[in-house]
């Protein structure tokens, strides 16, 4: 569905990414680790058209994507999920909602969206007249992404899901990410908490200084040596 | 004496709401200072005044003209003063907006003059006594365009789709942007809505004191900018607020005191507030950078 071939990027002199391949197929659940500053916002941004290769390809659903308008991209179905949540913080949490669904104009299917997402998670209905900032941590979690559900997306890329969340909450952040998974969702999934995002994940991929280091089946991934040491050990909060 | 006075200074208070809005709703959603919202006041006004001494004294053609090119004068300060500087520091846009308002204000001297122009309208118009209060024509006027123009403003940001992608721009843009928003056809556009609100003010204050003159808008930009610190910056509530409170102390000083102090007021308030309360009525702490 979604394949990067060869994608280097640079910013200035300096390049960031060097020759990353990475590929997401339909209704997978993949995960791309690594580190501060090793180039997985990059990739991200590249992914949205935020950033431009200057060699290399990506493909989405067959179409190249490289070069196009961030615009663009999402009507074609790649909804992103930023770091930090970004719920609008004084529109209600239906507003929230709506405007996951802005680019739609079939206004009965919002609805019936939006009514899905109520049932999905029933605290949001709770709240749906209350401004999102009101909200937890984990609420807010949730209801960014019941927003980029609305969107009906074809791929969802998930940026840094965990950051900022208490422990607690960052358990919860991805049951909820497998949650949306088993609905049938395609999501590809850019974290640094290498243990959570292996433990749900279908297949990962690990960044380092810009190149692709590791990939694999997640159980695979999780038993191997060099991926311990690097990563999982450090990672561990138990 | 003191209910009249009160009604003036309500007459007054609309007409720095009226500005004050379109000022907060630019402040709000940009996170720009633009020191030319006085300027399109003043453009409305003689935009007004122009056709009112072309055609005669059909006032609802003055009004609708002036609107239509103040809102015109808002999608192009947004383009010169924020578009094209973008990437560049945020002092950058606002340099180019007091730019921009000396333009203004000198192209104003050059086609219509530097003395004050009156209305060519004839007789003032009628008034309505009600239980010893007397209404002139032009107050109910700026009454009634006040009213319907808060109650639109507020329909169009609370009920209507574009209200949200506004609301939801000026909250985060770049989730905004991500969702599908266009951020550039939302800012051009509030800029243009609170430019026309600025351009209609600046008819009712000309018509109201019946003076149209090049510099008439630094003071009211000024005022505008201080109903916004005093509701809060970029609430647009609080500018309604701000502005007819700001309108009846300056208007109750006048009648008591001396009208020297008219302004002295309205400033010494805002720096109280500044020192106080910088978050305004309205406003939230985290909001001031």
């Amino acid at each position: 569905m979604l394949r990067l071939d060869g994608v280097s990027t640079r910013y200035g002199q300096i390049q960031v990414l060097r020759k990353v391949s990475l590929e997401v197929r339909q209704g997978e659940l993949v995960c791309l680790l690594g580190g501060n500053a090793c180039g997985k916002s990059t990739t991200m941004k590249t992914i949205l058209g935020l950033v431009r290769p200057f060699e290399g390809t990506v493909e989405f659903q067959g179409e190249r994507i490289d070069g196009r308008k961030p615009a663009d991209i999402s009507r074609m179905g790649i909804v992103p999920v930023l770091e930090g949540r970004r719920i609008f913080p004084d529109l209600t949490v239906e507003e929230n909602l709506l405007m996951g669904a802005y680019l739609r104009s079939d206004q009965v299917a919002v609805r019936q969206d939006k009514e899905r997402m109520f049932g999905m998670f029933p605290v949001l209905a709770d709240r749906r007249r209350q401004a999102g900032g009101t909200l937890s941590g984990g609420e807010q979690q949730m209801l960014a992404m019941a927003r980029a559900l609305m969107a009906r997306p074809k791929l969802l890329v998930m940026d840094e899901p965990s950051m900022g969340l208490s422990p607690l909450y960052v358990n919860r952040s991805f049951d909820l990410i497998s949650r949306v998974h088993a609905e049938g969702v395609t999501i590809l999934v850019v974290e640094q908490n290498a243990n959570m995002a292996l433990a749900i994940a279908d297949r990962g991929y690990v960044l380092q200084v810009g190149e692709i280091v590791l990939s694999g089946r997640a159980a695979d991934l999780r038993d191997d040596p060099a991926m311990r040491m690097a990563y999982l050990n450090t990672a561990r909060k138990d | 004496m003191l209910a009249q006075q009160l009604l003036n200074g309500l007459t007054q208070g609309s007409m720095y709401a009226l500005i004050a809005v379109g000022f907060a709703l630019i402040l709000g959603t940009l996170k720009l200072v633009t020191f030319a919202h006085g300027e399109v006041f003043m453009a409305g006004a003689f935009v007004a005044y122009t056709v009112v001494s072309l055609v005669g004294g059909n006032l609802l053609w003055a009004f609708v003209l002036a609107v239509v090119a103040a809102g015109a004068l808002g999608v192009v300060i947004e383009f010169f003063g924020f578009r094209l500087l973008r990437n560049a520091p945020h002092t950058s846009s606002l340099l180019v907006t007091i730019g921009i308002s000396t333009i203004m204000v000198n192209a104003a001297q050059l086609i219509w003059g530097a003395e004050t122009k009156t209305f060519p309208l004839g007789q003032e118009t009628g008034s309505v006594t009600v239980m010893g209060l007397t209404f002139t024509g032009l107050q109910l006027t700026v009454y009634g365009v006040t009213l319907a123009m808060i109650a639109l403003i507020y329909v169009l940001l609370d009920r209507t789709k574009v209200g949200m992608a506004i609301r939801a721009a000026a909250q985060d843009h770049e989730a905004a942007y991500v969702l599908g928003v266009g951020i550039n056809r939302i800012y051009s556009l509030t800029f243009a809505l609170g430019s026309a609100l600025g351009g209609l003010a600046g008819v009712l204050v000309g018509l109201y004191y019946n003076a149209v003159y090049p510099t008439m808008g630094g003071m009211m930009g000024l005022k505008a900018f201080s109903a916004c610190i005093l509701g809060g910056l970029g609430s647009v509530p609080g500018a309604v607020v701000a502005g007819l409170f700001l309108g009846e102390v300056e208007n109750l000083a006048v009648a008591y005191l001396n009208a020297g102090y008219r302004h002295v007021f309205s400033f010494a308030i805002l720096i109280l507030f500044l020192l106080f309360r910088p978050q305004g009525l309205f406003g939230r702490k985290e909001n001031i950078r």
